[in-house]
């Protein structure tokens, strides 16, 4: 039987890359969790999460954010992805990474929209939570975050776990 | 309307082998239902967490949390909250129940809700729930910390709202954590 919660993959990168991708995710547990630990050499541009190789615009997202003078909230429609704002830093170094935990949930089900709500640190200039939405009712079978073009990539040593949780 | 309440003995699902544990879960039905309930909570956590995707049957988002059947107003909050356009805040004393948000009808919502030490007999139940919906164009995102004035053991969480039911297909999952 498997774990309630448990690791399902992890990737730590040994060089920048573009895109990390969980594919062929298992229709087993309930919920997922994204943990990423990673720096973008320009940390201006936003990491994407898509799910199924989806790059359609069918995503969107109520975003609530700090930047350590002022709230904000934001909304994104019709988006090629649900987008996070990392700050208007500079960038980011692994001594001090960006931090995206995404829970997404029910993922398996064939009945809903897909919702996923999220926690961003940033601890050079923002925090954020967020909830995103996939207008899909498709089953979840890949996860894949994307460094937005410009901000140069995920860096080696970012890395990115991705748990199952299996309700009883 | 219904009233589901989830027994947690013999529910015939023994729980995984972990720090992290499912204690029970709940789907609505067909008919909806006005109040999702998990009772005899065991106190060998440390603390609990639930997971929900909800819908709420009505124009309301808010999800009510009230402990061992406690609804006198012995409940305050604190509430961070955007609504895609403007970030604010709430905040209430002395009312009825915790609380966090879902879904309005016509979309699911999402609620991750923890509930700290809550078989500590010491202390006042403090909870924290991170929350919202999105709707392609409406939407809410919520931080929320809770406390329940009462240094009594949890032993069963009530989910409402408001007058209406959860939809169909709403679910709820509590979990323990050692």
């Amino acid at each position: 039987m498997p774990k309630t919660y448990e690791p399902i993959a992890t990737t730590t990168l040994g060089s920048s890359q573009t895109t990390v991708t969980f594919s062929s995710v298992s229709g087993s547990y309930t919920d997922l969790v994204l943990v990423a630990s990673f720096s973008l050499a320009n940390s201006v541009y936003q990491p994407i999460l898509r799910f199924n190789s989806d790059t359609g615009s069918n995503y969107s997202a109520t975003a609530l954010s700090g930047n350590g003078s002022s709230a904000v909230s934001s909304r994104h429609t019709n988006q090629n992805g649900i987008y996070v704002n990392p700050g208007a830093g500079t960038g980011s170094t692994l001594a001090q990474p960006l931090i995206w935990i995404c829970n997404i949930m029910n993922y398996a089900n064939t009945t809903t929209y897909k919702t996923a709500v999220n926690r961003f640190n940033n601890a050079g200039n923002i925090v954020n939570a967020e909830v995103g939405l996939w207008r899909n009712t498709a089953a979840i079978t890949t996860v894949s975050l994307t460094a937005e073009s410009g901000s140069g990539d995920f860096q080696s040593g970012s890395t990115f776990t991705l748990y199952g949780i299996l309700a009883a | 309307m219904l009233n589901n309440t989830v027994a947690l003995l013999g529910d015939g699902a023994p729980p995984a082998v972990g720090d992290y544990e499912s204690i029970a879960t709940t789907v609505v039905g067909a008919g909806g239902s006005a109040t999702i309930t998990f009772s005899g909570i065991p106190s060998t956590y440390k603390h609990l967490q639930v997971r929900i995707l909800a819908q709420n049957g009505n124009a309301n988002k808010n999800l009510s949390m009230q402990f061992n059947s406690d609804t006198a107003t012995n409940y305050s909050r604190h509430l961070l909250y955007g609504t895609g356009a403007s970030a604010l805040a709430a905040a209430d004393a002395t009312v009825a129940n915790a609380d966090a948000y879902i879904s309005p009808s016509g979309g699911f919502g999402a609620a991750i809700i923890d509930i700290l030490d809550y078989a500590n007999t010491n202390k006042y139940k403090t909870t924290r729930a991170l929350g919202g919906y999105d709707a392609n164009g409406s939407g809410w995102i919520t931080l929320a910390s809770g406390s329940w004035r009462s240094t009594s053991a949890i032993t069963s969480i009530s989910f409402s709202n408001f007058g209406s039911n959860f939809a169909q297909y709403s679910s709820f999952a509590l979990y323990g954590v050692k």
